[in-house]
Formats: structure tokens, sequence, C-alpha cells
């Protein structure tokens, strides 16, 4: 079917006719074949050299188990934390004008763009022992967040959070404002119009929001070695148990990334529908 | 509307005492639009807000509502004053345009929401609605999601919700608009009977005049967020004082000055043209006819007739099995219906010349 180019098309016929604007020009096919190439060839290469056999053994490993349990129970926290939150967040932000709502608006998308360490040293300035927060959490109540697996908890939060809040925002200026409305006209507050209408419609932006937040959370390296450090059963997560391993223990590292691999598609096929494909 | 069932006392606000109905008025800003409104109605009144789109008919019930901001005014209904009450104290009823009923509620839980708002307790909520909802004929649609309901069932639904909380005004944002022609005939003569039951004052809106003369005991045209016309739907329909009653109505309206039984249309200065009429007045009026009352003819007419003129034809439409002629001045603009045998053996189509007439006695004249 190859032609010259300018040379005219013969009459349409048949299943041809529907094709409308013609074949995809491969200046756009060929990058976009690499490109997808470049994206899946490296998950090939994890799964070719992930070593089968013994892969039962190596997943029942004291270390790797305790690394998948902090791993979850972590991002599981911060997820809950970013709700408790991330939600009031979002709301406020789509919700209650007020002057100052653009700069709030980027700030909340900050950590989106920074580097994770970078946010990690922030934190450490912020909330370490003699950071501007910290210190008087220190003197005052005796706590101490840095290296502890409350501070994985927070620098996981820090990073994810602006997920939530965007995909929650997002939902909440997409729902429909006359049901508040209506829900006012019955006499609700603005507290049960929030609890029993708003929140209930824009449930599934929240879901959606809330395992997107999981997931960053779960994969989270930068921030979380820089404040918490890598002290294997109360800092050290899956990402960090990784990087740890591919120095000592290769095949470990690619036990560990074979897991958060799983993890990752599981959430994907779990949002295909109401994320990827939006 | 009474609230069926009986121990239900602590959360209604009845009692005919303290009922003295709405009144109001509505200054609303936005832009370069004001809306300026005084409204009233009685207990057990509904009032229809008639008017164009964008005549700021919504507004004024938003406004009503507390979901817009006034500017001025006062909202007193039974002698409380709204104004400054957010809507969620207002204590009021509304029945919106879609009806926006909670999707992920079933009907019944919509019906229980304003019951619950108002602290009742969950059980008792859910018995309450419920024989709301039997009252609008839907007991077997309790845990049905609006989305399951037709529009009909759906319009019940959001009218026993908005009549549940026992509100002291009802308000109802073209309550029919989202319902086909068929079953709305049907759903019309229904809320008519529900209205009558309601004890508060209602104010409804609306653009469709038929539902206004069925539904309302009294009609408030709205234009560019002015009264420019209310009384009764009869009163209102046989004296339109704007061409916008006149165009919903269907009849001629002309404003002009009457000496006796002759009223003087248009500028004076050759534009216009004397009509003979039957009422004796003086002084600026308005006259009415209907386009039925115009009669179309090729050549002069002779006898008994005699408001006559020669009038261009600018267009003719289908209307039923009538056909609206619509001429064109000078000296007189007017729409006339005559039978399809008629269009053809006048040979009528847009630029042709016909003589017009019509008898003094189908005109209605009136004070402007």
């Amino acid at each position: 079917m190859t032609r010259p180019p300018g040379t005219a098309r013969p009459p349409a016929a048949g299943p041809d006719r529907d094709r409308g604007l013609g074949r995809p020009p491969w200046m756009l096919v060929l990058p976009a074949l690499l490109g997808l190439a470049f994206l899946v060839l490296p998950l090939a290469g994890l799964l070719v050299r992930t070593p089968w056999s013994t892969l039962g053994t190596r997943l029942a490993e004291p270390q790797v188990l305790e690394a998948l349990r902090l791993s979850l129970v972590s991002a599981t926290a911060a997820t809950g934390v970013c709700l408790v939150l991330g939600v009031p967040l979002a709301w406020l932000l789509a919700r209650v004008p007020f002057p100052g709502a653009r700069l709030v608006r980027a700030l909340v998308t900050v950590p989106l763009v920074l580097p994770p360490v970078v946010g990690g040293v922030a934190l450490l300035l912020a909330l370490g022992r003699r950071g501007l927060v910290g210190r008087w959490l220190d003197e005052a109540f005796g706590i101490t967040l840095p290296f502890t697996t409350a501070g994985v908890v927070l620098a996981e939060t820090f990073v994810a959070m602006p997920f939530l809040v965007i995909s929650v925002e997002g939902a909440l200026r997409a729902a429909d404002l006359r049901y508040e409305e209506a829900a006012a006209t019955l006499g609700a507050t603005r507290w049960t119009t929030f609890r029993r209408v708003t929140l209930p419609l824009v449930a599934p932006g929240v879901l959606a929001g809330a395992i997107l937040c999981w997931a960053r959370a779960l994969g989270e390296f930068g921030a979380t070695i820089t404040f918490a450090g890598n002290f294997p059963g109360r800092t050290q997560t899956m990402p960090l148990a990784v990087y740890l391993a591919l120095e000592t223990d290769p095949q470990a590292a690619i036990v560990l990334s074979l897991v958060l691999l799983a993890v990752s598609v599981i959430v994907l096929a779990a949002l295909r529908d109401r994320w990827v494909n939006a | 509307m009474s609230r069926p069932g009986a121990p239900v006392t602590p959360y209604r606000r009845e009692g005919d005492a303290g009922r003295s109905g709405l009144d109001a008025r509505l200054v609303v800003r936005r832009g370069g639009f004001e809306l300026d409104l005084g409204l009233t109605a009685g207990p057990g009144e509904v009032v229809a807000l008639l008017g164009p789109n964008g005549a700021g008919k919504s507004t004024a019930l938003r406004a009503l509502a507390g979901l817009v901001p006034t500017a001025g005014g006062h909202i007193r209904v039974d002698g409380r004053d709204l104004r400054p009450l957010p809507p969620e104290r207002r204590g009021i009823g509304m029945v919106f345009q879609d009806y926006l009923l909670f999707p992920h509620l079933s009907a019944l839980e919509n019906v229980a929401f304003g019951l619950r708002c108002q602290g009742m307790r969950k059980r008792e909520a859910r018995r309450v609605a419920a024989q709301w909802l039997e009252q609008v004929g839907l007991a077997e649609y309790a845990s049905a999601r609006p989305r399951q309901l037709s529009g009909g069932q759906a319009q019940r639904v959001a009218l026993a919700r908005a009549l549940a909380v026992g509100p002291s005004l009802l308000l109802l944002d073209e309550p029919l608009s989202a319902l086909d022609a068929h079953t709305r005939l049907e759903i019309r003569s229904a809320l008519r009977r529900r209205l009558e039951g309601f004890e508060g004052a209602a104010v409804l809106v609306t653009h469709d005049p038929l539902d206004a003369m069925v539904l309302a005991g009294r009609l408030v045209v709205l234009e560019n967020g002015r009264p420019v016309q209310q009384g009764r739907p009869a009163d209102v329909a046989r004296h339109p004082r704007t061409e916008y009653v006149a165009r919903l109505v269907g009849l001629n309206l002309y404003r002009g000055r009457a000496e006796g039984t002759s009223v003087r249309i248009g500028d004076g200065d050759g534009g216009g043209m004397v009509l003979d009429t039957v009422d004796h007045l003086q002084g600026e009026v308005f006259l009415a006819f209907e386009p039925a009352a115009v009669a179309l003819y090729r050549s002069r007419p002779e006898g008994s007739p005699r408001n006559v003129w020669r009038a261009r034809v600018a267009a003719v439409e289908r209307q039923g099995d009538r056909v609206r002629v619509r001429l064109d001045g000078p000296p007189l603009a007017a729409a006339a219906d005559v039978t399809p045998a008629a269009v053809a053996e006048l040979e009528l189509a847009p630029g042709s010349a016909v003589w017009a007439s019509l008898k003094a006695t189908e005109t209605r004249v009136y004070p402007a």
C-alpha cells in the first residue's frame, strides 16, 4: 500500500472508506515504538533475571519480610495521614475562595517537583532534633522524629500528599455544586453536607487519590533515607532494602524489586478504569 | 400538605396562628444585571414567577433560598426575617429544576435527609419519610436509587423531600421542565393537587404559561429583573401588558390612545392607524385581539368589519390544524390564524399582499 507522496489516493471502497485521516506517519510511529520498548525493556530484564527457582525461599527471608511489612505499614499509615489532612485541604482549595489560594495551590504541588532528597533535608531542618519545630517537640514532649518509623511515615506523607490533594480537588471541582445547595435547603450545615453529600459524591476521586498516594509512599526512597535513615526493622523500607541489597546480594535486590513491581501492577490494574483511561 | 403521621410534632413548624406567608423585597446585583422584585404570597397561595430566560426568575428563587446573596430588601416568612440566615436555617423547602436527588441515597434516604438534619433519630426519620413516599404514591420505590426512577417519579420524591421538613415557604424551580410533554400533563395536575394541600406560601418559577396558569393562583411576570405585570392568571392572559406576555398567551397587543370607541395605534404621523372598538375609554390604552379574529382577503372586503388594512405577508407557519400568518406593517404588524384551505385559496406566501380585517367586537381595550 505504499505510494509516492503526492499521488492521488484511489477511490476508497469497502472497509478502507472509514479510515478518515489515512495511515499514521512513521515519523510518529517509530519514536512511539522506541519509547514503548524503552519503558518495557527494563521490566522484561527484571523478569528474565529473576531467580524463579529460589524465589520462594528468598521471599521468606526475615529481612525481606521485615522490609515488606515496614513498607506496607508505613505506606498505609502515610496514606491515612494524607487522607485526614489532605481531603480537608482539597475541600478548602476547591470550595472556599480566599486570598492567596493560587499560592497555596502552588505550594501544595511543590513536593511533586522537588527532588525527594531535598524534601528529606527540608524535613530534617524543620523536624530534626535541632529543627524549627523538632527542637521544641524534643524539649517539650521528648518526641524525636528523625530516624524512627514515625519519621518514615512523615517523609512518605510529605511526598505523597500532593497526589491526594490534586486528585480530590479535581473531583470536588468536577462535582455538581447544586447537590450541596440542595442539601443546604434541606437544613444541612456545611459539615453535614460535606459528610453526607460531598464526600460520597467524590468518593471515586478520593479512592483514586488514596491509591496513587499509597503507591507513591510505597516507592519513596530519597526523603525517607535522608530523614529517617536506613535501619533494618525500623526505617528500612523495601526501596531502601533494594538499594542496599544491590551492593551485597544482587539476587535479593531482584527479588525485592519483583515484589515492588507486582504491587505496582496491582495498583495500576485497580486504577485502570478511573485514572489511566480518564 | 400536612405531614402524615402523628408523633412528629417536635419537628413541625406549623400551627396556623403564626402563618402570615411571604413578604419579600429582593434586590440582587450581579455584574450589569439588577433584580429588584417585591413579592408576597399568602399562606396556601401559589405565586408563579413567569418570564423569559435571563429575566431573573431563578435568581429570585435562589435569593429566597439564601443561595445567592441579596444586596438589599427583606425576606419575611410568617413574620420571621430570613435575610440574615444561611440557607440551612431558613426553614424552606425547594424543588430544583432537575430535582437533584442525591444519587448515592435511596428515595427513602433522600426524603429522610432533611428530617435527619433537623435532629430526628434515624429510625423515626425513615418512618416519616416512608409515609411521605406513600403519600406521593411511591411507597414501593423506597429503596430505589434516583437513577432508577422516571422523571415523574423523581419529581414526586423531590417534592416529598422538600415538604418533609415542614417548610413555611416552598420554592419550585421549573418543576415540570425536565419532563416530556406526554407525562407533563399528568404530573402537572398531580402537582396542582399536592400544592393545594400545602399550607405555607409557595413560589413557583416557570417559563411555561400553561404551568403557571394551572398551578398558580397569582402570576408575577418578570422582565429584565423587574416585575412588569401581576394578577390572577386569567386576568393576565386576557389583558397582557407587555409584548412578552402577549406572545405567551398568543394575543396581538398594541399600545395606543383611546378616544371613545376609537383607538389610535402607532406614532400618529402616518405610521399607525385608527381601530374601531366597542369599549369606551380615554387616554393611554392597550388594545389586544386574538390572531383568529383577523380575516384575510385578496381584495378589499365589503360589508360590516370597519377595521380594514392592507398588509404584506412576512411568514406563514403551520401550528397544529391552523396556519399562523405573520403580517408586516405599515400600518399594523399582526399575527392572523387561518385555515390551511384559506392559505391555498389566497395563495399566501411570504411577500404577497393581502387585505386584513378585524371586527370591532373582537378587540379588547384596557387602560395602560
